[in-house]
């Protein structure tokens, strides 16, 4: 401001004797970096409580923890397909009850929208062909041929909105149709889905028709 | 929603449901209402993925979903029904302490799996109990049923909100989602069932109840083709009970140590002569704390419990104790005499707390910079001019409380991530221990001799071991903070709902 032109010297608009500075004493220095991270304490934290209760509740909680971790509302993630599949790790998963939800009490956009039925019960089969549109058959083989070899490269969602263009009414049809079927929606059952990989479906004894089955794969030539 | 109950969901959320699970929950978390689409969009998962994800949240209690219009269905996270997973423990053992292991197992149960029809309860804890028992005997259903009906009676249990009956003759297209009713009458109504039968152990094939009418299928079967008498009726756990009876125990507790001696004195059980009953009612009325007040006179003097008073007693004296534990007693002693006298100046500050005057300025403003005390302007003149204006300090309780409650969901976040890095950094430990303790297990099963075990377990060195004892107290540690943290937690969120509430 206009009054303040002529001045040199520092001046606070309030007595600086109020903070605790006496006149003209050296300030603190200014502060140029962020607090410690882990800044000294002047005073210990209290010991926590212990007692019968306490430790009745933290082994629960720890238990919990790991009953938690087996429950099939935990849902993993999908782990990228590792360079070498290891033979221990087939073997080592650890078995998740299945878990289907009361589909009446949830949106109906939540069913999953299975189009892909696997080699499932007879019953299931029957009706699939019952309903035959030529467009269901057709967008059948395309996503079995599509899921081969695509898997391993995690969940697209392309074929997904395809199905859903395609076949909108068609699938709600067929979801009050499925709502009679007692509930085998293998959406859930990654553990399935997974099993299917060539190792199902050619049977290797020893090494010697590794090169024979695996040709359309194989770059290399047989020798 | 702050970023710290933000962050602190996410962790809950990925340690009991996995990271996708975690990824779909915060992001409603942040962003509100969404419908499927834009959730899967902004979120970048598989339309198939943000379903599984919902449903789990959705059977939790954790969302909700209503229809809006143009029919699409929108879901909405509660927050703070996230936070509430830091309490299953403490849920758990309450229903110990008070219906033993049947109803702990029931409440169990029910917090794991989010909402359960009796049925279902019923069977799973009876399973439960019969695997703890000797061999050869087995909990009966009946048992647990009536467990069910006490909580039930008490309000611990109550039923979910149910789908509406329709008739079939129901015009036009099924509504997009159910749209769930609940009748009060029917919140804590237990059905009548006739549930006959006893638990089975996992293991054992031919210890079967005769004459059970439930499906006799092995575990891991959840179909079950005989129709359940109560399906479509699920009951959770009532978690407001919970608050209720643990806001009465702290109430309780609070008297308790403030009339020690008295309490010690007084008689189990309720024969306590009239007399001393009123001298213990006037007691607990004058004291100063107010949790007591008097009412009036009719029927020789009414008594009332002032909750929002006690509540505002309990969180005061968290707060009280917090400025001891970090800034000191003599920090203390100021925050006291702040909090009595309301507003002071910071001379009369100096004077009434009898502290040099730089001393107290410098705890005052530690205390200023941390948010426990506020100052209040009062100018003397109208242009406000600062050597002209009062500056009186005051604690403001509810901003306090408020500002202790937001540390307290900084501080279980880092206890949380610490935890998981201390077990991140051993994890190649932990997970060889886990398969020495297998190969042992097993070995003694099939009946192998000390030596060979004692080959096994030497398979972990002593500095391992020693590195794995660390590892275990460390996380206990940890754990047993989460918990108490959890409590200081309670006791504030309840005085500050209390006090919204009169607002």
């Amino acid at each position: 401001m206009a009054g303040n032109k002529g001045r040199r010297r520092a001046a606070y608009t309030f007595n600086i004797e109020a903070v605790g500075f006496s006149k003209g004493e050296k300030l603190p220095d200014v502060v140029l970096k962020p607090p410690p991270l882990f800044p000294d304490t002047d005073y210990k934290p209290v010991p926590l409580k212990t007692g019968e209760g306490e430790e009745y509740m933290l082994a629960l909680k720890q238990e919990l923890r790991e009953t938690m971790k087996r429950m099939p509302y935990f849902i993993e993630t999908p782990e990228e397909r590792q360079d070498i599949e290891r033979y221990s790790k087939r073997y080592m998963k650890v078995y998740k009850e299945e878990w289907i939800p009361d589909w009446r009490r949830l949106p109906r956009e939540m069913m999953p929208r299975n189009k892909c039925k696997k080699a499932g019960p007879k019953p299931k089969k029957a009706k699939d062909a019952g309903k035959g549109t030529s467009l269901t058959n057709t967008a059948d083989v395309l996503k079995k041929i599509e899921e081969l070899e695509k898997r391993g490269d995690g969940e697209k969602s392309d074929e997904e909105n395809e199905e859903k263009e395609g076949s909108k009414e068609k699938s709600k049809e067929g979801e009050d149709d499925e709502d009679d079927d007692a509930a085998e929606q293998e959406e859930y059952d990654e553990e399935d889905q997974e099993e299917e990989n060539d190792y199902i479906h050619s049977y290797f004894e020893d090494g010697d028709d590794f090169g024979a089955d695996s040709d359309d794969n194989m770059d290399e030539a047989t020798y | 929603m702050t970023q710290a109950e933000i962050k602190l969901c996410s962790l809950l959320l990925q340690e009991h449901f996995g990271e996708i699970v975690e990824k779909i929950g915060v992001h409603l978390v942040r962003t509100g209402s969404q419908p499927l689409r834009v959730i899967a969009h902004d979120t970048g998962t598989s339309l198939d993925q943000v379903k599984k994800a919902l449903c789990v949240l959705v059977q939790h209690n954790l969302v909700s979903y209503q229809v809006h219009k143009r029919g699409v269905v929108e879901y909405e996270a509660q927050c703070s029904r996230v936070l509430r997973m830091l309490r299953y423990p403490r849920y758990i053992y309450t229903t110990k302490t008070l219906y033993s292991d049947t109803g702990e197992l029931i409440v169990e149960e029910l917090l794991l799996n989010g909402k359960l029809t009796m049925s279902a309860v019923v069977k799973k804890v009876a399973d439960r109990l019969t695997e703890t028992m000797e061999d050869g005997k087995t909990m009966d259903y009946a048992e647990v049923s009536n467990t069910f009906v006490r909580l039930a009676d008490t309000h611990f249990v109550q039923r979910c909100p149910s789908v509406p009956t329709t008739e079939n003759s129901d015009p036009g297209p099924p509504p997009p989602a159910p749209t769930l009713v609940m009748n009060e009458k029917d919140m804590y109504l237990v059905p009548k069932l006739s549930l006959i039968g006893k638990g089975k152990r996992r293991r054992s094939s031919d210890e079967e109840a005769a004459g059970e009418p439930k499906a006799k299928r092995p575990k891991h079967t959840t179909d079950n083709k005989e129709p359940i008498p109560d399906d479509g009726i699920y009951w959770q756990a009532n978690l407001d009970r919970f608050h209720q009876h643990f806001r009465d125990q702290a109430i309780v507790s609070a008297v308790a140590n403030r009339m020690d001696q008295i309490f010690r004195s007084l008689p189990v059980g309720y024969n306590i002569s009239k007399q001393v009953l009123d001298q213990y009612l006037t007691l607990l009325a004058d004291d100063p704390l107010e949790f007591v007040g008097k009412s009036g006179d009719s029927g020789g003097g009414m008594y009332v419990i002032n909750l929002h008073k006690a509540l505002a007693s309990l969180a005061t004296a968290t707060l009280e104790s917090v400025v001891q534990e970090r800034f000191g007693s003599r920090c203390a002693r100021i925050f006291r005499l702040v909090l009595q006298k309301k507003h002071l100046e910071q001379k009369q500050v100096e004077d009434f707390a009898m502290i040099p005057a730089k001393e107290a300025k410098d705890m005052l403003y530690k205390m200023l910079s941390e948010n426990f005390i506020s100052l209040q302007e009062i100018p003397k003149t109208p242009d406000h001019a600062p050597s002209r204006t009062f500056y009186l300090y005051t604690v403001n309780i509810l901003s306090a409380a408020r500002m202790l409650l937001h540390r307290c969901y900084k501080s279980i976040a880092n206890l949380i991530e610490r935890r998981q890095f201390e077990t991140k950094e051993n994890k190649r430990l932990l997970e060889k221990s886990q398969r020495v303790e297998a190969i042992i297990a097993s070995m003694q099963a099939t009946g192998a001799e000390e030596a060979q075990l004692q080959e096994i377990e030497e398979m972990i060195t002593a500095p391992e071991r020693q590195q794995l004892e660390t590892l275990k107290r460390n996380v206990n540690k940890l754990d047993a903070s989460e918990i108490q943290v959890d409590e200081t937690i309670f006791l504030l969120e309840s005085y500050i709902e209390c006090t919204m509430k009169r607002l």
